[in-house]
């Protein structure tokens, strides 16, 4: 019952953008800066009837009063969607709210500490140069379908103990939820049922051959009162890893070559001091953050003076809060040696995304690496850059150029 | 001369963003969790209050306090 051309028109072009936003709208998806600077100049919360009716905080303040209200916005839902059925895919911690959600989030912490990262590090150095040696001689390559795309993918079905080569049907999986599930249940069930299936096999195969992956170590892990955590629980838990920690960091270093390519002297400078490198990641993770969640409003409450009502959702905008100028100066300039950056692009409170030390190492890893064995390189004039659509936001076709002498 | 700097991690604000540990290790430890504490009593040796400085003013959930003895 359900194709792409019963669905579209549903979404009509956005002419009011304080009133009428649609995160989904091709010029949002194009370029969404110059749209949050107009809301932000109108009101902290915009509102919109699409989607059911949610809200969207445009300003730094207004993102953070929200992640940080536990009471009256449920992390239930964090996918602003068409449809909003009863039964939602939990996905525990991101899922979760208080009590339930500190256990659960304690249980995925001791993977992901930055010494954690240390030890994966050598792996994914190794991923990027794989991927590099297999384009590198034609002088051109689309970066997002031939290297962004891969490396978080690989590092990731790395810690979970699960073979590097399933990445094409685990990207699949999660275009079919993020992007198209924001308007077709149906390509979002399929999906979630599938990983299920997927993962039901890899979690049956180690009852009877006990692996140290992370797969693992979700089976083995005991709630406060010493049981094992529910199939459930665990299929959540691994459905998120997948979920959260592939298109976010393909995004997030996609859009930090996107720069490069675009910014010679950024590029230049950061060949020659290699100690600017952690705080240039973090810049771009500022002006590119990739990621926006959201929450659904329980109980009526106002954020920054503006009233809030339950039965709506909440975009929660971390890259809009990001470029908002009352908090960084300079906030539409990319200024790789930003002293003072206090950026929200893994969240903000209880929240904050589990795997950013991961994310942190594989943007520096992917970015050393690239310009480490392709120095100079542009934009392809004779290609085309596009943008993901919806909650994630990366390029997702990066044709360059780089000469057949490097 | 100015005072001696000391810094304390308001284990209740701090989220695990680890941005203090990458831009002052010496100042920082983190614990299973990956959550900050302030290293030793949170003394600041000498020539390390740049950093003491540059790690507060990156922490997203202000979660760290310099003060000055």
């Amino acid at each position: 019952m359900s194709d792409s051309v019963s669905i579209m028109p549903e979404h009509p072009p956005v002419t009011d953008w304080v009133n009428d936003f649609d995160h989904t709208d091709p010029r949002w998806t194009e370029n969404p800066f110059p749209i949050w600077d107009e809301l932000r100049s109108e009101c902290p919360v915009v509102h919109t009837k699409r989607f059911l009716g949610c809200y969207l905080p445009t300003t730094y303040q207004a993102v953070k009063e929200i992640a940080y209200d536990t009471e009256h916005f449920s992390s239930r839902r964090v996918i602003v969607r068409d449809v909003r059925p009863e039964q939602t895919a939990s996905a525990p911690p991101i899922t979760s709210d208080p009590p339930e959600h500190k256990p659960a989030k304690q249980l995925l912490l001791p993977p992901f500490t930055p010494d954690a990262m240390k030890k994966l590090e050598p792996r994914v150095r190794a991923i990027c140069n794989e991927l590099i040696d297999e384009f590198i001689a034609d002088g051109k390559c689309d970066a997002a379908a031939r290297y962004t795309k891969h490396i978080p993918v690989r590092a990731i079905a790395h810690m979970l103990g699960i073979p590097e080569k399933d990445g094409d049907l685990f990207i699949k999986w999660i275009h079919a939820i993020l992007e198209l599930g924001i308007k077709d249940d149906n390509a979002l069930m399929g999906a979630v049922q599938e990983m299920g299936a997927y993962f039901a096999g890899h979690i049956q195969h180690r009852r009877t051959n006990p692996t140290d992956d992370l797969i693992s170590t979700l089976m083995n892990a005991r709630d406060k009162d010493g049981q094992p955590l529910s199939d459930m629980h665990v299929l959540g838990s691994l459905r998120l890893l997948l979920i959260a920690g592939i298109d976010t960091t393909w995004s997030a270093i996609g859009s930090s070559l996107w720069h490069l390519a675009n910014t010679p002297a950024d590029r230049d400078r950061l060949i020659a001091e290699p100690e600017l490198m952690p705080v240039a990641i973090e810049e771009f993770l500022r002006a590119y953050s990739p990621v926006t969640m959201a929450r659904e409003v329980m109980k009526e409450t106002t954020i920054s003076g503006c009233p809030v009502k339950p039965g709506n959702m909440v975009l929660l905008s971390f890259p809009a809060a990001n470029r908002d100028p009352a908090m960084f100066p300079d906030a539409d300039k990319v200024v790789i040696d930003r002293k003072e950056n206090r950026h929200a692009a893994f969240g903000l409170g209880i929240h904050r995304c589990v795997g950013s030390n991961l994310a942190r190492m594989e943007m520096t890893v992917a970015i050393e690496e690239w310009l480490k064995r392709i120095p100079d390189f542009k934009l392809d004039p004779a290609g085309k850059v596009t943008w993901s659509e919806g909650t994630v936001r990366g390029p997702r076709q990066l044709p360059v150029l780089f000469g057949k002498k490097n | 001369m100015p005072g001696k700097l000391k810094i304390r991690v308001d284990q209740d604000k701090c989220q695990g963003h680890a941005r203090c540990k990458s831009l002052a290790p010496e100042l920082f430890d983190l614990d299973e969790y990956g959550n900050a504490h302030e290293a030793g009593d949170g003394s600041v040796p000498a020539g390390l209050e740049d950093k003491a400085w540059l790690a507060q003013t990156n922490c997203p959930e202000m979660a760290i306090e310099v003060t000055e003895e």
